[in-house]
């Protein structure tokens, strides 16, 4: 695209992560025309990651876990209009339009509308005491049950449920975690690292049930009982809903847009629309490491695509290649996981899991496609590296501890 | 309440004044200073945060914990004097730091 035919007026829709980013990329990258940011929260993109973490435990305040001060907003010239909804595309005029009618004409459109909480649905899920976690209004609402002494019931054992369990055991609240799968962590790690987070957990207090779900919630007006698939009843004051997300695509699929697992996009974020990109959790994007379509939800993959979306509503190529990464923060535990696990046939523990300090790493025909590292930033960064690069690792040298990590990525 | 200068790779100076409590990160962030990534928001686990430290200022910056001596022995252009600055706590004592941002965080 040459300098004449540039958009005058970009428009980004949803308020978080990937839109921060987008806004201050098409500065970077340049861009002088009009940027409009909407949002349906009331507040500035903000990270969630400290939601489950140290904004919930109250070691951060909500000054500190905004993506950028509201100072940036106005310096980079971007309108933004919070407590917006988006209700529609219109792609033959090229406007979208909010909730109340407002009609807003865009020439390029990036959607970054991330993902929401995927609902329970049992009898009594609309009880006082029930929530959810994906929004500071979520952690607000949580934490004014948040209080010692209350049985806490968490429905799912994926990391936000487990981060959750570690917060509130530390605040003195009674923790079960329900569990469908036979292991924590089911869709993500490996059995051995579910292992780990199972024993860490239950020598720190939580309970852990396996192969149960709710299938009532009782209580007068607030919750005071789950009853589960067995028919027994847990006692609980609160219940903390985390059964994973759903990608926000149902705005673009409305539209016409290519829409399946996600708003579809290539590596340029290009969504089917050659005026629409979209950016993040609603995106189900082609990785060229793993050779194949996947969503993601991390904030890593939120900010990469949104560099790139940014700079191909510019007509600029930035292609994405990443290596997924992610964290998780848990009691004095920090893991760190590289790369997509789902395929392996080999798993080579290095390090001694009841030392709380070891690395799985994930091979697929010899190659290295995956890291977790519980407090093992070396095995992180250079496991990182060593998938990006798609090396073969002998798993010997990969066990032996005496080797040191940039011994095994000089191979 | 500290004031603290960033200095680019080539040479450009910017001076913020940031809260005690926040991070040197945090202080960077907030006033718009390029060259920080921070792309984990401060959690150490990213290594896009790299500062060199002016050697002067170098014993007044605290600890430096194990997780963030392995990930700045795995950053690009690791010297004496990096840190990461989401792990450098801002308090009166560190009014006048001086750090250098590196020419990439990744
Ligand atoms: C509790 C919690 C802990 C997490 N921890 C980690 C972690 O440790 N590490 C990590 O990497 N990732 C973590 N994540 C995931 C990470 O936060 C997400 O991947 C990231 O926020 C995705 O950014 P996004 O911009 O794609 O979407 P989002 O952050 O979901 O933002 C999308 C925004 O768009 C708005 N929106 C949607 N539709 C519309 C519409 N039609 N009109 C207007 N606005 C709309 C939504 O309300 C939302 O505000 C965590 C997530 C949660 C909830
Ligand atoms: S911001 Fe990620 S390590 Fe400092």
């Amino acid at each position: 695209m040459t300098a004449d035919t540039q958009p005058e007026v970009i428009v980004i829709v949803g308020a978080g992560h990937g839109a921060g980013q987008c806004a201050a990329s098409l500065r970077q990258e340049g861009f002088e025309g009009k940027i409009v940011l909407i949002g349906e929260e009331p507040y500035l993109p903000y990270q969630r990651p400290p939601l489950s973490k140290k904004f919930l435990s109250g070691e951060l305040t909500i000054e500190r876990v905004y993506f950028k001060p509201a100072d940036f907003y106005e310096t980079a010239e971007v309108d933004v209009r919070l407590n917006t909804r988006v209700t529609e595309i219109d792609r033959g005029a090229k406007e979208v339009v909010t909730e109340d009618g407002t009609r807003i004409a865009y020439d390029k459109l990036i959607l970054t509308t991330g993902s929401r909480v995927r609902e329970l649905r049992a009898p009594g899920a609309d009880l006082k005491g029930i929530h959810y976690l994906r929004t500071i209004d979520d952690v607000e609402g949580l934490k004014t049950d948040f209080t010692a002494g209350k049985h806490m019931v968490i429905v799912g054992a994926g990391y936000v449920g487990l981060e959750v369990a570690a917060v509130a055991l530390k605040h003195g609240l009674e923790v079960t975690v329900l569990e469908m799968e036979p292991r924590v962590l089911a869709r993500v790690t490996s059995p051995e690292v579910s292992q780990f987070f199972h024993d860490v957990h239950t020598e720190a207090g939580v309970n852990i049930l396996y192969g149960h779900a709710v299938t009532e919630f009782k209580g007068e007006d607030r919750l005071q009982e789950a009853v589960l698939s067995n028919g027994s009843t847990l006692r609980a004051d609160i219940a903390l809903i985390g059964i994973g997300i759903l990608p926000n695509m149902e705005l673009a699929e409305a539209a016409g847009i290519a829409c399946h697992n996600g708003i579809q996009v290539d590596e340029l974020c290009r969504t089917s629309d050659p005026d629409v990109f979209a950016a993040g959790d609603c995106t189900e994007h082609p990785n060229p490491i793993y050779g194949r379509r996947i969503r993601l939800e991390s904030v890593h993959n939120a900010l990469e695509q949104a560099k790139t979306a940014a700079a191909a509503a510019l007509g600029k190529e930035k292609p994405y290649a990443q290596v997924p990464w992610f964290w998780s923060d848990q009691y004095d535990l920090k893991l760190q996981m590289a790369g997509l696990n789902q395929g392996y046939d080999e798993v080579v523990l290095r390090g001694d899991p009841t030392s709380r300090k070891f690395a799985a790493f994930y091979l697929k025909d010899g190659v290295l496609i995956a890291v977790d590292a519980i407090n093992a930033a070396p095995e992180y960064m250079i496991g990182r590296k060593l998938i990006g690069e798609k090396a073969k690792v002998a798993p010997a040298r990969l066990r032996d501890i005496n080797v040191n990590m940039k011994e095994v990525a000089a191979g | 309440m500290a004031k603290i200068t960033f200095i680019d790779h080539d040479g450009t100076k910017r001076d913020v004044e940031a809260d005690n409590g926040l991070s040197v990160m945090e202080a960077a962030v907030n006033n718009m200073v390029p060259g920080i990534d921070a792309d984990c928001g401060g959690a150490c686990a990213c290594a896009t945060c790299h500062v060199y430290v002016d050697d002067a200022w170098m014993g007044k910056t605290g600890e430096i914990s194990d997780m963030e001596e392995t990930m700045l022995d795995f950053a690009e252009d690791r010297r004496e004097n990096s840190r990461l600055s989401c792990q450098i706590k801002i308090s009166d004592e560190l009014d006048g730091l001086v750090v250098t941002t590196p020419e990439s965080q990744h």
